[in-house]
């Protein structure tokens, strides 16, 4: 087991944005949290790594969290080298563990799984978003994670972007054996990525299953979410 | 009046305005004290990444260093050419250079240095700081399990406590110099009169003192533009926000600092 949630509860003031959820995550699997925006499903990401305290409820994980961030987060004032081999450098734990030419070729490899070679020495800002994304998935891989959390991973890329990320991730998944946690409301992230899906709304769960089921539509909150539809039990959470 | 009817007045939002000043007043500084005893524990524990250091005091001291120059420099001539041809008209042109040096060296040189470095530089690390919190850069570098503090907050300071002292050196020294030019053209004082006033009225203390409140200046206009950076939420506002209260409150902090080294050391 990776990452079990129970009764998972979390408060803004007086907003409860997360209700009693609880779901499992075992290595080498693929969860996949769906939900219409502000549902939720960035905070379940935000408490697992730790970023926010939670109220209540528990969450169990067994190893390295890495989380991928929706707008990929690299240091900006970092050149890709330097973004990648970030936690081998910085982390105390790793800091003395490596030489620099270990990280040398860490990087690489690591660069390599993401298909981007030779940009080590560019900047983000002289980087596409869908290769910011890539650079983003090979620095939560470097210190070899159990655990890897991706924030809408597809947001804004454009189709093919967006189907080569699809693709990293279960290449990923396949060759770090993680369990990993994709937050999306893109249909084709959840059925070319995702081995168990988790819908949310207003904070609760009222879908967990499989993507076919999902697809199936047999639930008021499937159908609706699937067709993309203004009509049925889920309102849009007014901004 | 009913709660209902006095929450939707004026006199309300006012004191909820206020309420919520005084709130984040008192959390800013809780932050700053906090962030300040984690920063000299990673000092002292020699946990600073030199790289970083170095590049940021090379930000400190050269960036910062022409625009120090110039309003150190300026207030200077101001100073010099407004008293300097009354004084000598008063038979005081050999007083000239004291006054300029003693009020540059005691209170005009650190001050202004600090209102120069507090724009250049203490409103660029809040807006650094404040768009890599915005940007998710900081939670990034938390998820990675490194300490942004020590990573972000303590190579700033440091290199501000390391480079305050030098700018504050050379921007004195061309004060004095520049009203020593500025004496002279405006009353035809001799530079000999000049700069033999200048070492009469200069004292070790003056100058000791002088470097303790750059240190102490240098420390505390990086501690508060990261704290208030690192507080900021919200997009391009929040930046913004947070770069004004950065200016704000390291000038309001390094005029108190000067008021509790007048009353420490001249009092």
């Amino acid at each position: 087991m990776s990452i079990e949630v129970k009764n998972l509860e979390k408060s803004f003031g007086k907003n409860k944005v997360i209700d009693n959820v609880s779901f499992k995550v075992e290595n080498g699997e693929i969860l996949a949290i769906v939900g219409f925006s502000g549902s939720g499903k960035s905070t379940v990401l935000k408490l697992i790594s730790g970023l926010i305290p939670k109220d209540s409820g528990e969450i169990i994980t067994t190893g390295d969290i890495a989380m991928v961030f929706q707008y990929s987060a690299l240091i900006d004032s970092l050149n890709v080298y330097d973004n990648i081999s970030f936690a081998l450098h910085e982390r105390k734990d790793l800091r003395k563990k490596y030489t620099e030419s270990d990280i040398k070729k860490i990087v690489r490899e690591k660069l390599g799984l993401v298909g981007l070679m030779g940009i080590e020495q560019k900047f983000p800002s002289e980087l596409s978003g869908g290769m910011q994304k890539r650079v983003s998935f090979a620095r939560a891989i470097v210190t070899e994670p159990e655990i890897i959390l991706y924030d809408e991973p597809t947001a804004g890329l454009d189709p093919m972007s967006s189907t080569l990320i699809e693709d990293y991730i279960v290449r990923l998944k396949k060759e770090t054996n993680a369990a990993s946690i994709v937050v999306t409301h893109q249909m084709s992230t959840i059925t070319r990525t995702a081995d168990k899906v988790l819908m949310l709304y207003g904070g609760k769960c009222v879908f967990y299953g499989t993507p076919d089921e999902l697809c199936k539509q047999e639930t008021p909150y499937t159908k609706q979410f699937v067709s993309a539809s203004l009509e049925g039990p889920m309102r849009m959470l007014k901004g | 009046m009913d709660t209902l009817t006095f929450k939707g007045t004026v006199t309300y939002s006012i004191y909820k305005q206020l309420r919520n000043n005084f709130v984040n007043l008192v959390s800013t500084i809780g932050d700053i004290m906090i962030f300040g005893v984690q920063v000299i524990k990673s000092i002292c524990k020699r946990n600073v990444d030199k790289k970083v250091l170095v590049e940021q005091c090379a930000r400190f001291g050269v960036s910062s260093l022409p625009i120090t120059l110039s309003i150190v420099g300026m207030s200077s001539i101001i100073v010099a050419m407004q008293v300097a041809g009354e004084m000598v008209k008063q038979g005081a042109g050999n007083f000239v250079g004291l006054l300029v040096a003693m009020l540059v060296v005691r209170e005009e040189g650190i001050i202004m240095s600090g209102f120069a470095i507090i724009s250049m530089i203490g409103s660029s690390l809040a807006s650094e700081v404040a768009t890599m919190r915005v940007t998710e850069q900081i939670d990034a570098i938390k998820v990675l399990k490194v300490d942004p503090i020590e990573y972000l907050f303590t190579p700033r300071v440091l290199s501000g406590v390391l480079m305050m002292p030098p700018v504050l050196v050379v921007a004195s020294l061309v004060g004095i110099i520049g009203g020593g030019v500025a004496a002279h053209l405006a009353s035809g004082l001799s530079y000999k009169a000049y700069f033999d006033s200048v070492w009469r009225g200069l004292y070790m203390k003056d100058i000791n003192v002088a470097l303790l409140k750059a240190i102490v200046f240098g420390f505390t206009i990086a501690l508060v533009s990261c704290t208030c950076g690192y507080r900021a939420s919200g997009g391009a506002r929040g930046v913004g926000e947070a770069t004004t209260k950065a200016v704000v409150w390291s000038f309001v902090a390094i005029v108190i600092w000067d008021l509790v080294f007048s009353i420490l050391f001249f009092f």
